[in-house]
């Protein structure tokens, strides 16, 4: 995983409230078996007419530059698809600010690399207020700042996932390295045994 | 001391270690895989040279991606073709049990694990998709997972995850008749809104909760997602037992003996706390019918669509529904019926359906598709006659998968059209691109179905 430090950068709105991964990446584009290329289809049926052409309302049409996705509320909820992380990263972005996440989004989104920041409402909304905001992410100081108005704010994420993304470390080398605890574990405190499981 | 509640006894059970400032390392019991969120996860692994380390807890199905339609012929899509035969090899190269489209076994992932014995109480199960939280209707800790974290439970048989915090949901008192398991999570939904439960688990309790059959409790644990909370789960109680006895992996003979007595300890002790409560009186709820693009956006089918508040997400699912704020759903026509998905495609729902639709007919202008959560659901369905009763009516059974639900494989709702529908997302284009989804109970969609325009199934329930 590539490390992650600081980044200022365009932002790219989409002030929306309860985006679910089905709209960041339809179901019948989670047809690959690699984990690549999924960015192409990003927001697919609000990206693109029934035509295939640009929808020139919608904004990632109008706004090519910018690593950092804003957007409403409630971002990332419905299906578990990690595809939804890997279309946003695909992509190009490598933040994604809300004033609240989906749970299983945001864990996906860790596990790339992709930065999720939560802020306040307010907040969001002095982003949302600027035509072209521009903002600055510090994961080491877990601040983000706004350009245009010098506003700040802290956020928040486990000591753990950021030291892995500070690090461009994963959870399985982790979890690797804790195989003698998880052996331990499944001869001491386990309930159930590996099921015998026999083609009938 | 204070008591704990079951999702503390189970969890605390199942940690291997806390990681000081972070997560906990979380032992997984059961790992169940499909076609869609699994292939990067084992071309992770051998990526690594790492060998999947407990593959007799891992059970594979094919199942979002399969036709419904003429299974035993090669699938005629060729991405999907290759997923599911991606699959197959993959399963062969690391021991892992599957049962593949034609097998007797086969089905949605959510209603096989149930169906064969394979979810039981006090286990910790995930899967890569949302709705696993399903399984926790047995009183197991079940929730849905990345593709990155199918790769770590591949390389360890462990997750890295934060421990949740505890919310319980009371429905108590007596359901009105006609009243079914998922008019009481699309009315709690509608309640809680989509990210009231994000970042706790839940527990199901009451005395409403626990008057309904396991696949009821199924029903109302799958959509506990819907909620935002990562899963829901409810206590074993006696229909718990009842149902797993004698499936094909439930315990035999002493062994038996043994977990019906650890079972029987699986409740949330009296003084117990939980993070967050909140209680429903079942008398308070109707038969429920979603108007918008996601699953809290509902409304009792007798009541009408809410007023906007000036909110542009709210205006613009309304537009893209083409409902009109302020009226009433009844009455209006619609152009499909679903019954099918992990929420419900249980014999139970089969038979619901046939009990409303039998020697009636649909009405001309309804599609109407069936698909069976399972080949023993169907297999069940067709030795109960059931199939003849939904043939007669003019419904198409199809075979085993998740189908229209999210319309990965062929059976797309098209553009414009409405459709109501048993399963558990009206999210846009879900069912198809430009697709309108209602979402509603099997009993519902039945009566909508033979109707031809919004209804409840009072009139057809005798």
């Amino acid at each position: 995983m590539e490390k992650f430090t600081k980044i200022i950068s365009p932002v790219v709105p989409l002030p929306l409230e309860n985006v679910d991964t089905d709209q960041i990446i339809p179901a019948r584009f989670l047809k690959s078996t690699s984990r690549d290329g999924f960015g192409e289809n990003l927001f697919r049926d609000w990206r693109y007419k029934k035509d295939g052409s640009e929808n020139a309302d919608f904004v990632l049409n109008n706004v090519k530059e910018g690593e950092v996705l804003v957007a409403g509320k409630n971002f990332g909820c419905g299906s578990s698809r990690e595809h939804a992380a890997w279309a946003i990263t695909d992509y190009g972005f490598k933040v994604v600010v809300s004033s609240f996440f989906a749970d299983i989004f945001k864990g996906n989104a860790l596990n790339n690399g992709l930065l999720p920041v939560q802020v306040s409402e307010d907040f969001l909304q002095s982003i949302l207020a600027q035509t072209k905001a521009h903002v600055a992410v510090d994961l080491e100081a877990q601040t983000i700042t706004l350009q245009e108005t010098g506003e700040q704010e802290s956020f928040e994420i486990s000591a753990y996932k950021k030291h892995c993304l500070l690090n461009g470390l994963d959870d399985i080398d982790f979890l690797l390295s804790n195989k003698e605890a998880i052996k331990e574990f499944e001869i001491s405190s386990r309930i159930y045994s590996g099921t015998p499981t026999t083609l009938k | 001391m204070a008591g704990k509640t079951l999702f503390d006894k189970l969890w605390d059970a199942h940690v291997v270690k806390h990681v000081e400032e972070g997560p906990d390392v979380l032992y997984i019991d059961r790992h169940l895989i499909h076609e869609v969120t699994s292939p990067q996860a084992f071309a992770g692994i051998e990526k690594r040279g790492v060998p999947l380390f407990r593959p007799k807890q891992t059970i594979a199905t094919a199942d979002h991606n399969v036709p419904t339609q003429d299974q035993h012929l090669p699938i005629k899509e060729v991405l999907s073709r290759t997923q599911v035969e991606a699959l197959k090899t993959n399963c062969e190269k690391h021991g892992v049990e599957l049962y593949g489209l034609g097998h007797a076994n086969q089905g949605i992932v959510h209603v096989i694990g149930p169906e064969l014995g394979i979810t039981q109480p006090g286990m910790t199960i995930v899967c890569g998709d949302s709705h696993t939280s399903t399984h926790g209707a047995f009183g197991a800790i079940a929730f849905g997972i990345g593709t990155s974290e199918v790769e770590q439970v591949f390389a360890t048989q462990c997750i890295l995850q934060n421990k949740p915090k505890s919310m319980r949901i009371e429905v108590s008192g007596e359901l009105k008749k006609g009243v079914t398991a998922k008019d009481i999570i699309l009315y709690v939904i509608s309640k809680i809104s989509t990210s009231g439960g994000t970042g706790y688990f839940v527990e199901f309790a009451g005395s409403a909760i626990e008057s309904l059959s396991m696949e009821g409790r199924m029903t109302v644990c799958n959509m506990s997602i819907e909620l935002g909370a990562r899963g829901g789960m409810i206590a074993p109680d006696q229909t718990t037992f009842d149902y797993i006895k004698g499936r094909d992996f439930a315990p035999k003979g002493e062994e038996w003996d043994e977990k019906l007595a650890y079972w029987k300890t699986l409740t949330t002790d009296a003084d117990a706390e939980y993070d967050k409560v909140i209680t429903f009186d079942a008398s308070d709820i109707e038969p429920m019918i979603t108007f918008g693009t996601n699953p809290a956006m509902g409304i009792k089918i007798s009541g009408s669509v809410p007023l906007p508040n000036g909110d542009q997400s709210y205006r613009k699912s309304l537009d893209y529904m083409q409902v009109e704020a302020g009226a009433s759903l009844k009455g209006k026509p619609v152009d499909y019926v679903f019954i099918g998905s992990c929420t419900n495609s249980r014999i139970e729902d089969l038979r619901a359906v046939a009990k409303i639709v039998k020697g009636r007919k649909k009405a001309d202008n309804i599609t109407a598709w069936i698909v069976p959560g399972s080949k023993h659901v169907e297999a069940q369905a067709k030795a109960e006659g059931i199939d003849k009763i939904l043939e007669e009516a003019g419904f198409e059974l199809r075979q085993p998968g998740c189908s229209a639900c999210l319309a990965m494989n062929e059976d797309k709702v098209p553009e414009g059209k409405y459709c109501v529908s048993t399963s558990n997302r009206n999210f846009e284009g879900r069912q198809g691109p430009g697709a309108r989804t209602m979402l509603a109970s099997p009993e519902t969609a039945a009566a909508v179905a033979i109707a031809g325009y919004v209804t409840d199934a009072s009139e057809y329930l005798n």
